[in-house]
């Protein structure tokens, strides 16, 4: 009896351990963190990984790319559709050195990504091995965290971390690199457990109580109050919470491009986006507010323009969850450090119920004054060639509001976020702080599986979808339904927009010469189009729409067409123009 | 805000990799580092940072943050050379025929407090310990004497009124710390926002 119950003592905390490979665990780590999609593309160094997800195929839909890049892209769209972590499998070398554009997007748009590389076995690293490249070395400044496996036992406290800070906190990328060795390595594996503490790691602090106070104060007491908003809102998920602290407060809000669906465009309290092509009247008035409530964005340059010009007149307010972010380009008179989710009802309690209809008014007047100058004659230009921005308006028209639309960068980019109407969140996926050209396509490939069930419209300039087009494959082989607009003007629009405004038209190098869009659709399989009227417009968007799969649609758009309203470089918010005249 | 030196004291986990993703956080923003040390700290387990720049306050204090973003930082702190006691330690390498020769030399290492580490027919190693002005005082009187070799330490500070780093480390432990833990206290006192 006795001897029976020492027995227990000592095997009951023996967690229960199977012997499997370094790779195998991988896949239990993933099928542990209830991962469904893998975006990747195999490898030497990966192989083992590949092998053992021979036997996972049932469990895991491993999506084939056909460049790393586009796995990371999609790993983004991803994400940022469904709200959980992207997972990317690339090999080692170049496989993972084509990982790095899309490691630094995820890092400045804050993307939750965890990606597995494959590196040579640990006895050749250093030795310039056959793809061998310093992987942690060259990931480390865009990336969260990164780390490099040599033996298999480390694998599940390992992933279990990376799944974790990926995701908590403010998201970003994690890179895990795992040396061919460790992926062969047979061991004991205990049961996945997730990870929930990591001592130097605090990702949501305790919300300190008076800085919420005084923060209500100065907006009780404020005449022209005005919130800006991120995508710390969606990353969030503070949406609701969001909206009942503008309604009660009745204070208007403008978004960031990465804020951007977080609420219904048409919402009463909405002025529009800010930023370099932003309205005109949330920049103005960015400089007439007194009290600047700025909810998970970081006054990143695109938006604040010259930062000694910028909102000088207003008490800042300041919610994020990252510290960093607090005083770091603008400084806050109150800073609240937390997570918007909890901070915002905390701060919704406190704030009195209230309306701001002068205020209001004069955002509605700058509104006004926008569309006369140019939201007019980009929706219904009286100029015989099709605008970008009535393209977004049609569509706008036939999704009402519901689709999930993916830009690339540049001109069609900002007429798309300008225009697009949104009624549900995580719908505006672009590539904000990083820019990236070629980001569209294979993100609206991550995006639709990451939101199978809606409408992904991705919306590429004619150079932008030369730089990824291959991933085209991607979508002839796992079928996603993804519909391609290509805003065609024959340009690198917004570098020739720049070379007009800035260097006296000297047009270099942004006079670009593209394929048959649709012939090279076809050539995937692919179903296309191209229109350059503007009556067959709406019928072919229709047709688009109504397509059962794929399809792309190339429009000709004005070559020499710009994007305004603009505050040029260097110039304060207030200093907004409206026209090329006024530059 | 004009520049001074700072001395950044940074404690972390031990791990591979660290010390690089702490250096470009320098690097990335074009800022030297004049010292740079890296040891054990009254921790078990616990690494300890020692870095110097030269920098204005407001760049010192966005810097500290980003070093104490990174996910195996556990605090990172920033103060004024009068607000640490520290030191840097550095070995001169001098003919021993000089030092036999001129009794000249001798009255000046004794008026610098170093110490003979080495002592060959050839060279004689000495050893300082002290504050930059001091080591670098002794190099500018040894040169003429024909100094083979010099070599300075980083510096190794301890912050005055630090309590260390025991009571701090078991709050981190815990799924919930306390508020008492204040992060980030190289804010203004009125400015004391972060808590754990």
């Amino acid at each position: 009896m006795e001897t029976e119950t020492i027995k227990q003592q000592a095997e009951a905390p023996k967690p229960q351990t199977t012997t499997i490979s370094g790779s195998e665990a991988v896949l239990q780590a993933l099928l542990g963190e209830g991962v469904e999609t893998i975006f990747g593309y195999p490898g030497g160094a990966i192989m083992p990984i590949y092998d053992a997800l021979y036997d996972y195929n049932d469990r895991l839909n491993h999506i084939l790319v056909r460049h790393e890049q586009g796995a990371i892209h999609a790993a983004q769209g991803y994400a940022r559709t469904s709200g959980r972590t992207g997972v990317v499998f690339a090999t080692s070398g170049p496989g993972a050195t084509n990982l790095v554009t899309g490691l630094a997007d995820a890092m400045i748009d804050s993307t939750p990504v965890v990606c597995i590389t494959g590196q040579v076995f640990a006895h050749l690293l250093g030795t310039d091995a056959f793809q061998e490249t310093d992987v942690i070395n060259i990931t480390t400044p865009v990336t969260k965290w990164n780390y490099q496996v040599t033996d298999a036992t480390e694998i599940p406290g390992v992933l279990a971390k990376a799944f974790y800070i990926a995701g908590s906190g403010r998201p970003g990328p994690v890179v895990i690199d795992i040396t061919k060795n460790a992926q062969l390595q047979m061991f004991p594996c205990p049961t996945y457990q997730k990870c929930s503490h990591i001592r130097s790691y605090r990702p949501k602090p305790i919300v300190r109580k008076e800085f919420v106070e005084q923060a209500a104060k100065l907006i009780n007491e404020a005449e022209r109050p005005f919130v800006i908003f991120g995508q710390g809102v969606i990353l969030g998920n503070a949406e609701k919470e969001f909206i009942k602290f503008i309604e009660k407060s009745g204070i208007p809000c403008a978004w960031t491009i990465m804020g951007m669906s977080a609420i219904p465009t048409d919402h009463p309290l909405a002025t529009g986006m800010l930023g370099m092509h932003g309205n005109y009247g949330p920049n103005l008035l960015t400089n007439e507010c007194d009290v600047l409530i700025a909810v998970g964005m970081r006054f990143d340059d695109r938006v604040t323009g010259r930062l000694d010009k910028y909102a000088k007149q207003a008490k800042v307010v300041h919610l994020d969850i990252d510290p960093a972010e607090i005083d770091k380009n603008v400084k806050a008179a109150v800073p609240v450090w937390g997570d918007c989710k909890e901070t915002l009802p905390m701060l919704t309690a406190l704030v009195e119920q209230k309306c701001y209809p002068q205020w209001l008014q004069k955002f509605k007047d700058c509104q006004q004054k926008e569309e006369d100058k140019v939201i007019k004659d980009e929706l219904h230009p009286k100029t015989e060639v099709l605008t970008m921005g009535e393209v977004i308006d049609v569509l706008n028209e036939l999704t009402k509001g519901e689709a999930v639309i993916v830009t690339d960068v540049g001109q069609h980019q900002m007429v798309a976020c300008r225009y697009t109407h949104f009624t549900k969140s995580r719908s505006n996926i672009t590539s904000g702080g990083l820019g990236t050209m070629g980001f569209a396509l294979p993100a609206a490939i991550g995006a639709k599986f990451g939101a199978p069930d809606r409408t992904v419209v991705a919306i590429i300039g004619d150079g932008g979808f030369q730089m990824t087009l291959q991933e085209l494959g991607t979508i002839m082989q796992f079928q996603p339904n993804v519909k391609i607009i290509i805003l065609n003007n024959n340009f690198l629009g917004m570098v020739r927009q720049w070379q007009q405004l800035f260097h006296e038209k000297r047009y270099s190098f942004v006079d670009i010469t593209s394929p048959d869009f649709v012939q090279v659709a076809k050539g995937f399989s692919i179903q296309g189009h191209s229109i350059h009227e503007r009556d067959k417009l709406r019928s072919a968007l229709e047709t688009m729409l109504n397509h059962k799969s794929s399809y792309l649609l190339e429009v000709m758009v004005g070559k020499e067409n710009n994007v305004f309203p603009m505050v040029p470089q260097g110039r304060g918010v207030a200093e907004i123009v409206l026209s090329k005249e006024e530059v | 805000m004009n520049k001074q030196e700072y001395t950044i004291t940074v404690y972390t986990e031990n791990q591979v990799g660290l010390l690089n993703r702490i250096a470009i956080i320098f690097s990335r923003r074009k800022i030297n580092i004049d010292s740079l040390n890296t040891s054990p700290s009254e921790v078990e387990s616990v690494h300890r940072f020692t870095i110097v720049i030269n920098e204005t306050e407001d760049v010192v204090r966005k810097l500290c943050r980003q070093i104490e973003k990174q996910v195996e930082v556990l605090k990172a702190y920033y103060n004024t050379s009068d607000e640490i006691v520290w030191q840097e330690m550095a070995l001169y390498k001098v003919s021993t025929d000089e030092i036999a020769e001129k009794v000249k030399v001798e009255r000046l290492l004794r008026q610098y407090g170093a110490r003979a580490v080495v002592i060959r027919h050839d060279y004689t190693v000495f050893e300082t310990t002290g504050h930059r002005e001091e080591t670098e005082a002794l190099v500018r009187v040894l040169e003429p004497y024909g100094l083979i070799e010099f070599v300075r330490s980083a510096r190794v500070a301890i912050i005055k009124s630090s309590e260390g780093f025991h009571e701090k480390l078991q709050q981190f432990e815990y799924h919930e710390p306390s508020e008492t833990v204040i992060e980030n206290e190289f804010l203004n006192d009125n400015e004391q926002v972060f808590s754990m």
